[in-house]
C-alpha cells in the first residue's frame, strides 16, 4: 500500500447529487502515480461525472476529493486545471485558433514567454507524430479526426501537468485510427509516466491501455482491479462488459 | 436635374452629414450599453426576461409617437439632436442585445468547457472563446439595427434634428417629389451601403467548423 504522499488523486465517500438523484454515489477511489486508470461502465454510470469532480468542473455534495495531497475545495479552482490535463471527446479545440495556439493555450494562460511556448508547441506535435511545419498554422477545421485528436493530446500535455483525465477521447474515430491512437497513446503515456484517469464503454480498450480497471454502475464502483483481476471477476456488469470482447460466430 | 443639384446639392450634403451623424451617434451609444447587456444576460439568465422585454416594448412603440414622447421630457429630451439620438438608441438596442445573447449562447458547449476545463477564467472564456466565436451573429444585430436606424431617422427631422427627413417632410407638405426623393434616394443609398459594407466584415469574421 502506497503513503498517502504517493497517491496522486484520491476520491473520499464523494457523493454528487442533481435533484435528489445519485450520479455519484459513494465513491472511494485512490489512484496512483503513473497508472493509467479506466473508468469503465454505460452510458450514465458516473464515469464522466467522476472526472468532472477531479479538476472541479463540478463540487461533491458530500465527500473530498483530494489531488496531490490538496482537497478540490482548497485548490484554487484555475490552477487545479492548469494542473491537470482535460481531453473530451468532442476534443473541444478552439475553431479560430490555429494548432498552435490550441496547443499553447494553458502555457499563455500560465503566462510563459512566446518562444518558451513555440518550442512547446513544435516539441509536441512531434511527440504527437504530427509535422510541425505543415500543421501549427493550420486550422481545426484543416484536419482529419484523428489529427485533431492527437493535437488534443498535445493540448492537454502542453504544460506538463502530472495528471490527464481523458473521457472517452477516441470515441469518435474509425476503428483502425483509433486503435492507432491507442498504441502511440500508451507508448506515450509509459514514455512519460503521467497519472491518467481514462473513461470509456469500450471494453476492448480498456484491456488495451489499463494497469488497473475501475468498473461503475448507477454511479458506484462496484468493481475495481487490474485487467487479470477483472477477468476473474464475476460481478455481473463486468460479466456482462467481458461478453461484448468476444467475437460473434458468423453462420 | 442639373439645375436641381446646383440648388439643392449643398444641402443634400449637408443633410447626409446630418443624418449620418445621427445613426453613428445612436448606434455607437446602443453597442456600449446593448452588447454589455448582452453578456450580462448569458451570465445572469433571470435578467433575460426583463432587458429583453424593456427591448422588445422599446421597438413596438410607433417611432414618430417615440420621438414626439421625448420632447416633453427633461434633460434628456426637449426638440432638437439629443431625443432624435436616444429614440435612436432606443430602437437599435432590441438586435444589438438580442444578437449578443443570441452569438454568445450559441458557442458549443464542449468548446466552452474544454476552455473552462483547461483553467480558463470566465473573462478569459468571454474573451478569447465566447465573443469571437459570437461575433458573426453579434455583427449581423449591428447591421440590422444600422439600417432600420438609418431609416428611421429620417422621422428625426419631425423633432428639429435634421437629417434627411427634412427634404422628405417639406416634399409631403409641398407635394413636391423631388424634394422627396432626394431625401429618400440617399437615405437609402445609406442604408444599403451600411448593409453591404457589414456585411462584409461579418463574413470576415464567419469561422469554419
Amino acid at each position: 500500500m502506497p503513503k498517502k504522499s504517493e497517491i496522486a488523486v484520491e476520491c473520499l465517500n464523494v457523493n454528487y447529487r442533481v435533484n435528489r438523484r445519485l450520479l455519484v454515489d459513494n465513491l472511494n477511489l485512490q489512484i496512483y502515480p503513473g497508472e493509467i486508470l479506466i473508468l469503465l461502465g454505460r452510458s450514465g454510470s458516473g464515469k464522466t461525472t467522476t472526472i468532472k469532480l477531479i479538476n472541479n468542473l463540478i463540487t461533491p455534495t458530500n465527500g473530498d476529493v483530494m489531488v496531490l495531497g490538496k482537497s478540490t475545495t482548497q485548490w484554487n479552482p484555475f490552477d487545479l486545471r492548469r494542473n491537470i490535463g482535460y481531453v473530451i471527446q468532442e476534443i473541444g479545440l478552439f475553431p479560430h485558433f490555429t494548432v498552435e495556439q490550441n496547443i499553447g493555450l494553458v502555457p499563455q494562460l500560465l503566462g510563459w514567454e512566446r518562444d518558451r511556448i513555440s518550442d512547446r508547441v513544435y516539441q509536441l506535435l512531434k511527440l504527437v507524430s504530427l509535422e510541425a511545419q505543415y500543421f501549427a498554422k493550420r486550422y481545426p477545421h484543416q484536419l482529419s479526426g484523428g489529427q485533431r485528436q492527437r493535437v488534443g493530446v498535445a493540448r492537454a500535455l502542453a504544460a506538463d501537468p502530472p495528471i490527464l483525465l481523458m473521457d472517452e477521447p477516441f470515441g469518435a474515430l474509425d476503428p483502425i485510427t483509433r486503435l492507432e491512437l491507442q498504441r502511440e497513446f500508451r507508448q506515450l503515456q509509459q514514455q512519460l509516466g503521467k497519472t491518467v484517469v481514462f473513461v470509456t464503454h469500450d471494453i476492448q480498450e480498456a484491456f488495451f491501455l489499463a494497469s488497473r480497471i475501475g468498473l461503475m454502475q448507477d454511479g458506484r464502483l462496484v468493481e475495481l482491479g487490474t485487467p487479470q483481476e477483472f477477468i476473474d471477476s464475476q460481478q455481473p456488469e463486468a460479466q456482462a462488459f467481458l461478453e461484448c470482447l468476444t467475437i460473434p460466430k458468423v453462420s | 436635374m442639373i439645375e436641381f443639384f446646383s440648388r439643392y446639392g449643398a444641402e443634400i450634403i449637408q443633410h447626409t452629414l446630418e443624418h449620418l451623424y445621427l445613426v453613428t451617434i445612436a448606434i455607437s451609444i446602443s453597442l456600449l450599453i446593448g452588447i454589455p447587456l448582452g453578456i450580462l444576460v448569458t451570465r445572469k439568465p433571470e435578467l433575460n426576461q426583463p432587458i429583453l422585454g424593456f427591448a422588445n416594448i422599446m421597438q413596438t412603440i410607433p417611432s414618430l409617437a417615440l420621438f414626439g414622447l421625448l420632447i416633453p421630457l427633461p434633460i434628456i429630451g426637449g426638440i432638437g439632436d439629443r431625443s432624435a439620438i436616444i429614440a435612436l438608441t432606443l430602437y437599435s438596442l432590441l438586435p444589438i442585445i438580442r444578437n449578443t445573447y443570441t452569438g454568445i449562447s450559441g458557442v458549443d458547449p464542449a468548446i466552452r468547457e474544454a476552455g473552462k476545463g483547461m483553467g480558463m477564467t470566465d473573462l478569459q472564456l468571454l474573451f478569447q472563446v465566447e465573443i469571437p466565436l459570437a461575433m458573426p451573429v453579434i455583427l449581423a444585430g449591428i447591421r440590422v439595427a444600422t439600417v432600420i436606424a438609418i431609416g428611421l431617422a429620417t422621422v428625426a427631422a419631425a423633432i428639429g434634428a435634421g437629417g434627411l427627413g427634412v427634404f422628405i417632410f417639406r416634399g409631403i407638405q409641398t407635394i413636391n417629389n423631388q424634394l422627396l426623393l432626394a431625401g429618400a434616394i440617399p437615405s437609402a443609398l445609406m442604408a444599403l451601403i451600411a448593409d453591404f459594407g457589414l456585411g462584409f466584415i461579418e463574413k470576415r469574421f464567419q469561422i469554419k467548423e
